[in-house]
């Protein structure tokens, strides 16, 4: 039954390139399109304010972020973000990989980790604010306390599992040490490190929100806490908007780079699946 | 002085393995030889070790006891001199690599030219027929293929010995044949030496110069078997002549032997 | 005698190191402030956080600020939960929703629930609900993308199998569909329980509704440090011990089904 709407779905050959395109338009814009149309009428009528129709949103949103506001409060949110990210996948991936390869290494400090990892990330940042004061460092530090976690534990797990054939093989061709890291260990290892930089994105742009709305005079998060308690529904709306397309756009960048790299990962899948 | 002739030589092996259960003895005390250019078979019984044996061989697991000479100097770790195919083609191949990379890999580290490096490695996945499939990833190809490729990565690396681990236990019967033609060719052109493990009575008889047959864990050698089959061997004739039917029967009933544990050690019992 | 086989050792061994590796952090902790490299007003003695916790303990108001935590983490987590496994497997199972809700899905699934903050405050105030909206938002997404992946993933030869023996659609669906997405669903349940709980804590201390964030953000603004690190081991044991669980409850109930999944879908 499934197969067969799933071949209706996909919409059959004979009818030609035009409606295909039209309906894999409707099917990627429709429903969105669709909310957006009911919300628009929802919103003339009601007479909740918190509430504000699509149009009114957007007028704000250009109002709001087109202009100095980008340069003042988006650029330098996004660049902190940027830098967090960048040093908690290069050192979580370091670190990962040594404590992996090296047996009591990972006996000494798992436990620890896994106490680390657990700490929900936001508690961090008045630790840290306690530590470095309110600074730039400080925001780019509660970012980096927060989303290495998912991806140092995921490099450890994915180093650890490295598959004992590969091993042999490489030993027995007595690949060099560097050989074996490159060509072996991390590609091994890259599903799962990718997965641990998924979720590390999610709370790295967590902790750049909450940092900014504890502690900040600009950035995003400032902003939209400003807006909201001074009842500008509107600007608050379009705010909550931008961090939703900073979220997608972090997805998207994340999208592109994960199937070049896993590419042969998902090849195999749809190997076995056919 | 040893003699010029003899590359591979094993000397009372044993292997016992520690584990939760107690000590498991694999390898009882296994000895033999094998001359350069040969292609030798190891035949036995399920479990009677015989991948156990080759890791040692290869320098991939340390023998409790023993030596294994490799051009009369002791092989302590995995040597140059040596490449092994394993059985799970699917996990030896690495899935990021393409066909050209796997089989490149192994000789980055040798000190070749980029050019010597890849006419190597061209030469080597023709002479196992997959000079088309260089740009592929292993996985694309059937399984057969694959296995070609972990040949031709093993060829690639100019072993003196080409040591192979139950390569075909993992294909199917037609493919089968195709590789073990290939195998026999490479050894026929080239000149390369060949450990072929195998759990196939036919196949050990209808590739091998020599079989040894192994008994059941702990193991020994329980029989030494020249094959004398003429070198010029094909699918349908080798194995329709009189002298090969004969020669598996034999081999078979030592296996069955093996299996019974009736065959005597060579020593008493330990 | 038994000999003590290397099994047991090295499992040992492994128990010591970790015992090892806890015990030289608290040493280094308690080092930093006494050797001076950070003054103690910061970074508080070990000792004086570990008797803080102690203290907390017999106080029946921090286990009531605990239970107010738990309390929005289970209920945030039982909703989302329910209309996650309920909504995945309904467009999981048509494939014209699938494709009709991947855009939208897509778009809202990326959006940091904390930005949803401002408004869940508008709407509700300081309140428990304000906290959940927040709640449920995230960790629904979590199940959700699970579900509708373990729903699509039913094998193609065990559903022609069921197919041909003619079973009805309600039987297809408890006996392929649902075990298919279990395996699915319990990663989806422990990601979600994790998010939940890291949230529920967020939400109190930027909104301020009673519970363990709370008394974080109380303790940073009154300069209690020694309280403020308390908090933080206290919520580290809670993550800890809602991981644990979860992921405990996942392995008993997917023994058999490991080799199938393969990788883990995050």
């Amino acid at each position: 039954m499934t197969a067969y709407t799933e071949r209706l779905a996909a919409g059959p050959r004979a009818r030609g390139i035009g409606s295909r395109i039209a309906a894999s338009f409707l099917y990627t814009l429709g429903l969105p399109m669709l909310l957006l149309v009911v919300w628009g009428l929802v919103a003339t009528r009601s007479t909740s304010r918190f509430f504000p129709g699509p149009l009114t949103i957007f007028d704000a949103f250009v109002q709001t972020w087109v202009g100095p506001a980008f340069v003042e409060d988006v650029l330098p949110s996004l660049y902190r973000l940027g830098l967090g990210i960048t040093a908690s996948i290069v050192v979580g991936i370091a670190a990962g990989t040594v404590i992996g390869l090296v047996q009591w290494l990972r006996e000494l400090l798992e436990p620890l980790l896994e106490f680390f990892r657990a700490i929900p990330p936001p508690v961090l940042i008045p630790v840290v604010m306690l530590l470095l004061g309110i600074t730039d460092t400080m925001k780019v530090v509660v970012i980096v306390s927060g989303a290495i976690w998912p991806i140092l534990l995921n490099t450890i797990e994915g180093v650890r599992a490295t598959d004992s054939v590969m091993k042999e093989t490489a030993d027995s061709f007595q690949i060099t040490w560097w050989e074996r890291l490159w060509f072996l260990v991390l590609p091994a290892a890259s599903p799962r490190i990718m997965a641990g930089v998924r979720q590390g994105l999610s709370v790295a742009l967590i902790l750049m929100v909450i940092s900014e709305m504890f502690a900040s005079s600009a950035g995003l998060g400032y902003r939209i806490a400003y807006f909201q308690r001074n009842y500008l529904i509107a600007e608050m709306w379009s705010g909550i908007l931008l961090l939703g397309l900073v979220g997608v756009f972090l997805a998207v960048v994340f999208g592109l780079v994960e199937r070049r790299v896993l590419r042969w990962y998902h090849g195999i899948r749809e190997v076995n699946r056919a | 002085m040893p003699d010029r002739s003899v590359l591979l030589r094993v000397e009372k092996l044993r292997k016992v393995y520690e584990s939760a259960t107690g000590n498991v003895e694999a390898i009882g005390d296994v000895s033999f030889t094998m001359n350069a250019g040969e292609l030798v078979c190891i035949v036995g019984p399920s479990g009677c070790g015989k991948t156990t044996l080759l890791k040692c061989l290869a320098g991939l697991l340390r023998p409790t006891s023993g030596v294994v000479e490799m051009d009369g100097s002791p092989v302590t770790g995995p040597s140059p001199a040596m490449a092994v195919v394993f059985q799970e083609y699917g996990r030896s191949l690495y899935p990021w690599l393409t066909v050209r990379g796997n089989v490149e890999l192994p000789l980055r580290h040798k000190k070749l030219s980029r050019a010597e490096r890849d006419k190597l490695v061209t030469d080597a996945l023709e002479a196992v027929g997959l000079g088309h499939a260089a740009r592929s990833h292993p996985w694309q190809l059937s399984g057969g293929m694959q296995q070609r490729v972990a040949i031709a990565r093993a060829v690639a690396y100019q072993p003196e010995v080409l040591i192979m681990d139950e390569p075909f236990a993992a294909v199917d019967a037609q493919t089968r044949a195709d590789l073990e033609d290939l195998v026999r060719e490479l050894h026929r052109s080239r000149g390369i030496s060949v450990l072929f493990v195998t759990h196939d009575i036919d196949e050990s008889v209808y590739l091998g110069q020599r079989v040894l047959v192994l008994s059941k864990s702990p193991t020994w050698v329980q029989e030494d078997l020249v094959v004398d089959l003429p070198p010029e061997r094909d699918q349908i004739t080798t194995r329709a002549l009189p002298r090969f039917t004969e020669l598996r029967t034999h081999v078979y009933d030592q296996i069955q032997r093996a299996k019974r544990g009736q065959a005597a050690a060579p020593q008493a019992a330990r | 005698m038994r000999v003590p086989s290397t099994r047991r050792l090295r499992a040992l061994r492994k128990a010591l190191l970790g015992v090892a590796g806890l015990a030289g952090f608290l040493v280094v902790w308690q080092l930093i402030p006494t050797l001076g490299l950070i003054n103690s007003q910061y970074l508080p003695y070990v000792t004086d956080v570990s008797a803080r916790l102690f203290e907390e303990s017999l106080d029946l108001a921090f286990w009531r600020r605990l239970g107010s935590t738990m309390t929005s983490w289970a209920i945030g987590l039982t909703v989302a939960t329910i209309a996650a496994v309920v909504l995945g497997t309904i467009v999981g199972l048509v494939p014209f929703l699938r494709r009709a809700t991947h855009t939208m899905v897509e778009f809202l699934r990326p959006i940091p629930s904390v930005a949803l903050i401002p408004l869940a405050v508008l709407m509700f105030g300081i309140q428990m609900q304000a906290a959940l909206v927040i709640i449920i938002y995230a960790s629904f997404w979590q199940v959700f993308v699970q579900v509708i992946y373990g729903v699509a993933d039913v094998d193609a030869v065990a559903r022609d199998t069921a197919r041909s023996f003619g079973l009805t659609r309600r039987e297809q669906l408890t006996h392929l569909v649902l075990p298919t997405a279990l395996p699915y669903l319990m990663t989806g349940l422990r990601l979600a329980a994790a998010v939940a709980l890291i949230l529920a804590i967020t939400a109190e201390m930027v909104i301020g509704n009673p519970g363990l964030g709370r008394s974080i953000e109380l303790s940073r603004s009154a300069g209690d440090s020694v309280g403020l690190y308390a908090f933080v081991v206290v919520t580290g044991l809670l993550g800890l011990a809602v991981n644990l669980v979860f992921r405990f409850v996942e392995r008993r109930t997917l023994s058999w089904h490991q080799s199938v999944r393969g990788e883990e879908a995050l």
